[in-house]
């Protein structure tokens, strides 16, 4: 074939700040490591890289920013082999690595693999959010931080979580308009979480600035509201908000405003289809944003060589990721016995500490974050759940109701979550419509079965370009 | 839909094309691409990805779903949703995560077009 198998020490799936610590710890301990990521540079989510080259006083104005230039000059110093713009259809349990980039097919054998592939954006469906228009939170952030490009008129921010404000406040900073926020939390649940808040001023000082900014451009703020329905022919015009009960039901037919986009998203939930597909078990965990990986000591896992950083063993935010990248980094070097015990307990104690303590705050936004029944049980029958096989709840809740008890029996009854998002999208709603109908935990609903390819590609990308020499042949040929 | 930013940023700076609905903002952009979108030529910034260049140009409705043939965009931004899956130089590739570069040939609803140039069943409905 064009395209050998090649062989490191430890691969590590995902460049944001847990794969990139993970990357520098293993490097640091001598080790070598190949990172991969989709996109065409490191920083993750949180850390987006802008696509344009950022100004001193664009990086000044951003700690983000900041953080993210930071990160990637180290890990570009690290002599870590950068995989960028691959994306990662197959891990073997042997672990053995299948991408895919503009070049066509690769294959990677590692000794240690590090998964870090961050979070999905949860977003409970209402009437009309497959509008073109309708956008994710998150995926706001990257349009204003990675792109540099607003949204036009009228945008509604809608949901839950600190996002909220960030991305209401750029949205102002960059020019844009903003009809409202619509948040879900009431400001009595926003002080409950200020003692663990208060455990990192800096973010607390960044959302406080968020806060007045808004209020000050007189934007209407609506605590203890949600979005009930978005309307328009093929694009966004309106969208109806309305009050929420302690189990974030709506109530009463609320009001319409006019808009012409709507961000929106309830929080985030950990990208586990790498860790499944492997065979790492896992467990729900609601706060922790749904089924999260089931872990051992210092970032490892039950199966040997493999260890998980970052978001996608339980929502923590970015400062521990860091940590528990690092942390899983340094591990996997101490079991390829690149690090004695006794190095390597020097180096994790340290890390140890301060990743308890960014938990500590990580852990107190997914909580206030964590999404309540009622968003789920309001969704009405005709309402699209799955959005790539247009699978409606009236169809999912048919199909729990006649015996399907859990997401894959969901599956393989209607389709949904069998799209090329391969369910990724509406993964934690469809697993809550089915524990109600069914009157069951989310827990027993489980988690679709990982399949390859984790992402779409086609036949023509896996075999890339061959000569005729290349494809194996019985010697002598038969005949 | 109207857009002041649209209004209040004419297209005097070179850098800045504004669009009836999302905006690009004046930061230090790469050198200016065009790609060629369902035939028409469309302009871009060099490493921005194709599915924002779409929406900065207007163009926010990319493919219809399979079934209803419903409008359907940009979503996640991060590659996850599949929502922005266009034709991209004969490769169906998410948008939002597909650096754009100078000549590309982007086919919006591809695979509609496809099907419906196939289907006899789609056009006997």
């Amino acid at each position: 074939m064009t395209a050998p198998v090649r062989s490191v020490d430890i691969a590590v799936l995902g460049a944001g700040p847990a794969g990139a610590e993970a990357a520098i710890a293993a490097r640091e301990a001598g080790l070598t490591v190949a990172i991969i990521d989709e996109s065409p540079r490191a920083g993750g989510q949180v850390w987006r890289a802008p696509f344009y080259r950022p100004s001193e006083s664009d990086i000044r104005k951003s700690p983000d920013l900041a953080a993210g230039e930071r990160m990637r000059a180290r890990l570009a110093n690290s002599g870590a082999e950068t995989l960028f713009g691959h994306r990662l259809w197959f891990a073997a349990p042997s672990l053995t690595l299948s991408t895919v980039s503009a070049d066509g097919p690769h294959w990677l054998s590692a000794r240690a693999f590090v998964i870090a592939t961050g979070t999905t954006e949860c977003v409970v469906p209402v009437p009309g959010v497959t509008l073109p228009g309708v956008v994710g939170l998150a995926a706001t952030t990257i349009l204003l931080k990675a792109h540099g490009v607003v949204p036009g008129g009228r945008v509604l921010v809608a949901g839950v979580g600190p996002l909220l404000y960030a991305v209401a406040a750029g949205i102002l900073e960059s020019g844009g308009r903003v009809a409202a926020v619509v948040d879900l939390s009431r400001p009595l649940e926003w002080v409950a979480a200020l003692p663990a808040l208060a455990t990192r001023p800096d973010l607390l000082r960044r959302g406080l600035g968020w806060a007045t900014s808004l209020r000050r451009a007189g934007v209407a703020l609506r605590f203890g509201h949600t979005v009930t329905a978005i309307a328009g022919e093929t694009g966004v015009t309106s969208a109806r908000i309305a009050p929420v009960d302690a189990d974030w039901h709506p109530v009463g037919p609320g009001e319409a405003i006019d808009v012409s986009c709507v961000a929106i998203g309830h929080g985030l939930t950990p990208a586990t289809e790498t860790a499944r597909l492997v065979g790492v078990p896992h467990v729900y965990q609601a706060t922790r944003g749904g089924f999260v990986p089931r872990m051992c000591a210092d970032r490892a896992t039950a199966l040997p060589g493999v260890y998980i950083a970052g978001d996608c063993a339980g929502i923590s935010g970015a400062a521990a990721a860091e940590l528990s990248g690092r942390l899983a980094g340094l591990r996997a070097a101490h079991d390829l016995g690149a690090l004695t015990a006794d190095r390597f307990e020097r180096l994790a104690r340290p890390v140890r500490a301060r990743l308890r303590r960014a938990e500590t705050f990580g852990n107190a936004i997914s909580r206030l974050m964590t999404v309540r029944p009622g968003l789920a049980r309001a969704i009405p029958d005709e309402t699209i759940v799955c959005r790539c096989e247009e699978v409606t709840r009236a169809t999912i809740d048919r199909a729990a109701r006649a015996g399907a008890e859990d997401v894959n029996q969901l599956k393989s009854t209607t389709r949904c979550g069998m799209g090329p998002c391969q369910g990724r999208m509406c993964a934690e709603t469809a697993g809550q419509l089915v524990a109600m109908a069914r009157a069951g935990s989310r827990a027993e609903a489980g988690q679709w079965t990982a399949r390859a390819p984790l992402r779409p590609l086609t036949v023509s990308e896996l075999v890339g370009a061959y000569e005729y020499d290349d494809i194996p042949k019985i010697t002598p040929l038969p005949g | 839909m109207t857009s002041s930013q649209a209004q209040a940023s004419p297209n005097q700076t070179p850098q800045v094309t504004a669009s009836p609905d999302w905006v690009r903002k004046p930061v230090a952009r790469g050198p200016a691409i065009r790609l060629v979108v369902d035939g028409v030529t469309v302009t871009a910034f060099e490493g921005e990805s194709v599915g924002v260049a779409l929406a900065a140009a207007g163009r926010l409705v990319l493919r219809h779903s399979p079934g209803l043939g419903a409008p359907r965009g940009m979503f996640c931004l991060m590659g996850v949703c599949q929502e922005c899956a266009v034709d991209i130089d004969g490769a169906m590739l998410p948008s939002c995560m597909t650096p754009a570069r100078d000549g590309m040939r982007v086919t919006t609803d591809a695979l509609t077009r496809r099907r419906d140039a196939g289907s006899p069943r789609k056009t006997a409905e």
